[in-house]
């Protein structure tokens, strides 16, 4: 039988479905741990970027936090966070893998967000201000509704690269559908290492176009026309 | 891990030099062939694209879909086929180069100013001539920025393919991880990114002995 047929046959077997190690509760972990992670990011990335973009300062720094970003490897961020878990006394799985996934996530959101504030065209920053919108005010109103499609695009980028090294946690004994990789690869198992790739994959592009779509459909009306 | 135990014992590391030193090398070995490799097909598909600009579209489409697949997924996808094998890990490894070493080239070909072009075209310069001295040596920088970008990112890929037996510092994070000794785990993550930091250092210097005129500008 070739393989087709046998990931084929694997995808169609009830059993598959089921219980704590089927298909969709590991879809569900998958979504859970990846969402949890850029959630964390974006509050502590967030606030600051907003602030360094708004204030103007930091400039250096935020645009290179994503190089630095870069260079940590997504598994060197999972051994180091293990020792971090163990000191805590959270063992293996869900713990480390949310530590290691949290600072992947946070350079791009800061240099995005960052940038997303600053390219807001400062003679409409001015007229707000003429207006006499407070500073407070010219960020909740001007800058960040002007910013959220380059802003989202950082998150975009985390939530990509978040659900690619989800995947990663469950060679330190986690679930999600790395399980199935991870397993499959240790059983020799192809069929399931061929679907759980193919899983992860589908996961990865489908949030890859969902936060394109979200991009897209929340720039304001009158920056469309512009593009 | 366990308690009372250092998250280091030097006395494991000065034991195995030859052993990191075998596993820097391995990892830099990998980067290597996946950034050259990565680099001749992303030149031959830029040069094709600055010739038929309609193809530009469905190839960075292409290699954007390929860039998205998570590493782990895409390696899966090929044992099957090709195995736990150099080959697996070097198929996924350039195909991760592409989209952002073919966006650069193209980009920084594209970024040579019209007059620049003419002026050559008007020197006599046939447009192999052109493509060959004027725009290629003019978007080197950009260039560069890709193939910095590219190899950072490799070498951080490269930790992965440990897990499809493939050696490198990621080898010393699985170890570490399996034994529960912290000891490896950290050198071997320590040591990529360090690896990363040295080596972009490297290429900033190669491009800045590459490309003298930017420095007077």
């Amino acid at each position: 039988m070739t393989l087709i047929g046998e990931v084929a046959r694997w995808f169609a077997d009830p059993a598959h479905w089921q219980g704590s190690h089927g298909i969709p509760v590991r879809v569900l972990e998958h979504v859970e741990l990846s969402g949890l992670a850029v959630a964390v990011a974006i509050l502590i990335a967030a606030p600051i970027a907003l602030y360094l973009g708004h204030a103007g300062r930091g400039g250096f720094i935020a645009i290179n936090v994503a190089n630095i970003g870069r260079a940590l490897p997504s598994l060197a961020l999972l051994a180091f966070a293990l020792p971090v878990s163990f000191a805590l006394g959270l063992g293996l799985g869900f713990w480390p893998t949310l530590f290691a996934l949290i600072p992947l996530a946070i350079p791009p959101i800061i240099t995005n967000t960052f940038v997303a504030i600053r390219e807001v065209d400062r003679d409409v920053v001015d007229a707000a201000r003429g207006m006499g919108l407070r500073e407070s005010q010219i960020l909740r109103q001007v800058e960040i509704p002007l910013g959220l499609p380059l802003m989202l695009d950082g998150m975009r980028t985390a939530s990509v690269n978040v659900v690619a090294t989800a995947t990663l946690g469950a060679i330190v004994a986690g679930g999600a559908l790395g399980r199935f990789i991870v397993d499959g690869l240790a059983l020799q198992e192809y069929d399931q290492l061929v679907a759980g790739a193919l899983l992860v994959a589908l996961l990865a592009i489908v949030t890859e176009v969902a936060f394109g779509t979200l991009a897209r459909a929340s720039a304001p009306p009158g920056m469309t026309t512009s593009r | 891990m366990t308690p009372g135990e250092p998250l280091i014992r030097w006395d494991w590391v000065v034991g195995h030099t030859d052993e990191l030193a075998m596993r820097v090398g391995e990892h830099l070995e990998l980067t290597a062939i996946a950034v050259l490799v990565g680099l001749v097909i992303a030149f031959a598909l830029a040069f094709l694209v600055v010739r038929v600009p309609a193809l530009y579209p469905p190839i960075t489409w292409t290699a954007g879909i390929l860039y998205t697949i998570p590493s782990l997924a895409l390696f899966a996808l090929l044992v099957p086929y090709t195995g736990l094998s150099l080959l697996t890990a070097e198929i996924g490894l350039v195909s991760y180069t592409l989209l952002i070493l073919i966006r650069n080239i193209v980009g920084g070909i594209r970024g040579v100013p019209g007059e620049v072009r003419d002026a050559a075209l008007g020197m006599g310069y046939t447009p192999r001539q052109i493509l060959l001295r004027i725009e290629l040596p003019l978007a080197l920088g950009v260039i560069f920025a890709g193939i910095r970008v590219a190899t950072i990112t490799t070498i951080g890929l490269v930790t992965v393919t440990a897990l499809i037996g493939q050696g490198g510092l990621g080898y010393l994070i699985l170890i570490g991880i399996q034994q529960f000794f912290s000891t490896p785990l950290i050198l071997g993550a320590t040591l990529s990114v360090a690896l990363a930091i040295v080596v972009d250092g490297v290429l900033v210097l190669l491009q800045r002995a590459l490309t003298p005129w930017s420095r007077v500008a």
